[in-house]
């Protein structure tokens, strides 16, 4: 497989090949996690810069460590050190990191389109860290790593996403994998937040918890996103809980090894009972260290010059 | 002086139901019967002669933004377009609602106009939805219609006296047709496409519920309200079967609400932006419908010139608006009248007669004694729109490059030819 992207955007861009690709070489890089030496030299030299415009802890430090573990030096622009809140526009603040003579830029934005509206107008390597509502490619690498880790394929499985899937990035980059790869998605939640439309996607829309769940492998549950909600969709997170939320009533009735998936930040008791987030068929903190390898290796492919074989 | 001949063409004049090759006389500025002697001649064989065509919903900006667009060159592409009026939006800053801007865009459209410029005033003061604004001295300082087109009154009590004051002085009141709860931030139509580039949805239901609540408040004043740039099939059925009844309502339509799909905004290119949104095919379809059964009885551009920074930005940050003087004759024809949706005696209907009823203008016709407003177009003339040679102070277009079939030739205002500009320097 000859990776030829420089910017990583959206899984809806990418051939199933090239997903299988990225998944491949972060298995080498896991490896390299393990090590007492945590550090390869395959972006010495290279300047990523991490432009959060929205703000993340999780994405973002998982970002900056990969970049360091890659040898590359790294840079943090976050929401309120960056001139955007100075009225400058997203052009001008990519020109002038351009004019830094920065090799990466991850963005993090609030409006969908916006690693796009980069990646048009740069000649350095745009990483999509999540634009608004529209894409967050890199969870859904990591995503997809931890079921093939744990389920050993991706082709046939029952995944159900849960919860806020209108206002969701991670839950588009999902549906677009997961169908590029042979899954089954059910997407469930109040129907407000998971419009019908999403069966267009290939994916089966459920307004039922316990039915959606019944069959699944995996159960990926979404934080309710308050930030992006207009007011009305629905009562309030009590009720939400209470119609919507994984209890260990309705997990039981799961199959025995089906998977508890979040891309976090969890709201304990809300979309999730806090025990079950803690359990073991929940890979949620696996999750995360499945994000390292997977963003080494997007960082590694887009941006660095050798052959995979070299790096690790 | 002002005297012409238009020889040899082919006269469409919906007016007066004349469509026949014929000579157009103008003396003094105004249709003549009989040609005047040593008048200079256009030669219009094997072309088109028209009534001057009317643009009734344009933005030219002036006052406040004239970065974007003034009233010469937003009035130059209406020349350039075949548009010998058009009817400037209120939402300048300040806003069109007082008689003191009123009078200073009549000003500068007599100083620097190249076409007539037709002001619209403001329902409500500063546009907000909250207070009338002075509609009887608007309406004796020249304007042709009120509306608070890029914003729509919310309040129902306010747009029911509104349309009972206007009437008093037989004042056409135009609407942008939008809930502002349910578009909320909406930049995109929602739909298919919204949902897949995450983007929030303006839903049409946000338009169809004000154009139902335009009809009842119409039925109950008996006066007349325009829906503006009808973007959505609902509006379309809700309009036909007012006009069934007979309630004094009437609806535009802007070319690029009947040749675009919401799928266009798929790469995030802000000059696809506009409110009302693109939608769907089958809203397309219903439009066209529309303008073919009469539903619809004017096309418009809702020219909405934006500065190039303001449009290269993230979609949901860029001001909805794109230009249209300059393509809109062409793509009208192109989409209408090549298909055979439409007569061409038609089309040029909706750009005539369809304006000129409505806002009550001895225009839009080539009666004897009429303005001598006339356009002269070849309605097979192949050509590319070339955005970067525009008149207008603004670039965004989603129309630049494409090939286009319809042409205005000569643009001629009160017996001036505007258009092609080197003739308007010597006349």
């Amino acid at each position: 497989m000859n990776w030829t992207r420089k910017d990583l955007i959206a899984i809806e861009d990418l051939q199933p090949e090239e997903i299988v690709h990225v998944l491949d070489t972060a298995l080498t890089f896991e490896e390299v996690g393990q090590r007492d030496v945590k550090k390869v030299p395959a972006l010495r030299g290279k300047t990523q810069v991490n432009l959060f415009i929205e703000p993340s802890t999780r994405t973002r430090t998982s970002f900056e460590l990969a970049a360091h573990r890659l040898s590359a030096d790294v840079v943090n622009i976050t929401p309120t050190a960056s001139s955007i809140t100075k009225g400058e526009t997203l052009k001008d603040t990519a020109l002038n990191l351009q004019a830094l003579h920065a090799d990466i830029i991850v963005i993090r934005h609030s409006s969908a389109g916006a690693a796009k509206f980069l990646a048009d107008r740069l000649n350095v390597s745009v990483i999509n860290a999540g634009d608004g509502a529209h894409e967050h490619p890199t969870q859904a690498l990591l995503d997809a790593f931890t079921i093939r880790q744990k389920k050993g394929r991706i082709a046939g499985l029952n995944v159900t996403i849960l919860g806020d899937i209108l206002y969701s990035r991670v839950a588009r980059s999902n549906i677009h994998l997961l169908t590029k790869l042979g899954a089954r998605v059910t997407l469930a939640g109040p129907s407000t937040l998971v419009p019908r439309v999403f069966e267009q996607l290939g994916c089966r829309v459920c307004y039922d918890i316990e039915e959606a769940i019944a069959d699944a492998d995996v159960i990926n549950l979404l934080r309710i996103q308050h930030e992006r909600q207009r007011q009305t969709m629905f009562p309030s997170i009590g009720e939400y809980a209470a119609i919507f939320g994984l209890t260990k009533e309705r997990f039981a009735r799961t199959k025995p090894d089906a998977l508890i998936m979040h891309p976090g930040p969890i709201n304990r008791g809300v979309e999730i009972d806090s025990d079950l987030a803690d359990c073991k068929r929940s890979v949620i903190l696996q999750q995360v260290s499945h994000g390292l390898a997977v963003r080494m290796a997007v960082l590694y492919l887009c941006a660095g010059a050798q052959p995979a074989e070299e790096a690790a | 002086m002002n005297n012409l001949t238009i020889r040899g063409g082919r006269v469409i004049d919906p007016a007066n139901q004349v469509d026949a090759v014929r000579d157009v006389f103008v003396r003094d500025g105004k249709i003549a019967a009989e040609p005047v002697a040593d008048a200079p001649v256009v030669e219009a064989k094997g072309l088109v002669v028209t009534p001057g065509l009317i643009d009734l919903h344009v933005h030219l900006r002036e006052p406040g933004r004239g970065d974007k667009e003034t009233i010469e060159t937003g009035t130059r592409c209406a020349a350039f377009g075949g548009f010998t009026s058009v009817v400037c939006m209120p939402n300048t800053s300040p806003a069109a609602d007082n008689t003191g801007t009123i009078a200073f865009i009549k000003q500068r459209a007599a100083a620097v106009g190249c076409v007539n410029v037709l002001p619209a005033g403001a329902i409500t003061k500063n546009l907000e939805g909250t207070e009338l604004a002075p509609i009887g001295s608007l309406k004796r300082a020249g304007v042709v219609a009120i509306t608070d087109d890029g914003r729509c009154v919310q309040n129902n009590e306010i747009m029911r006296r509104a349309l009972e004051y206007a009437k008093m002085f037989e004042l056409p009141l135009m609407d942008h047709c939008q809930d502002n709860n349910l578009v909320s931030d909406g930049v995109m139509h929602e739909g298919y496409w919204s949902h897949l580039l995450g983007m929030k949805g303006w839903p049409s239901i946000g338009e169809e519920i004000i154009v139902a609540r335009n009809i009842m408040l119409a039925e109950l004043t008996d006066w007349h309200v325009h829906c503006q740039h009808l973007s959505s099939a609902g509006s379309v059925r809700l309009v036909r079967e007012a006009k069934k009844r007979g309630v004094k309502i009437s609806a535009e339509a802007c070319p690029h609400h009947f040749t675009l799909t919401d799928k266009s905004c798929k790469g995030y290119d802000t000059n696809f932006k506009m409110s009302p949104p693109l939608r769907e095919p089958r809203d397309v379809e219903a439009i066209l419908e529309g303008l073919a059964d009469g539903t619809i009885e004017v096309i418009c551009s809702d020219h909405a010139p934006h500065c190039a920074f303001e449009k290269e930005v993230e979609f949901d940050k860029a001001p909805f608006g794109i230009l249209g003087l300059e393509t809109e004759l062409a793509l009208s024809l192109m989409a209408l009248v090549h298909k055979k949706l439409l007569t061409l005696p038609q089309l040029i209907g909706k750009f005539t007669t369809g304006p000129a009823r409505l806002l009550r203008l001895n225009k839009g016709t080539l009666s004897v004694g009429a303005d001598a407003d006339i356009t002269v177009m070849d309605p097979a003339r192949e050509w590319v729109y070339d955005v970067n040679q525009t008149s207008s102070k603004s670039r965004n277009t989603p129309f630049h490059g494409w090939q286009l079939k319809g042409k205005a030739v000569t643009t001629i205002v009160g017996g001036r030819v505007v258009w092609p500009v080197q003739r308007a320097c010597v006349g």
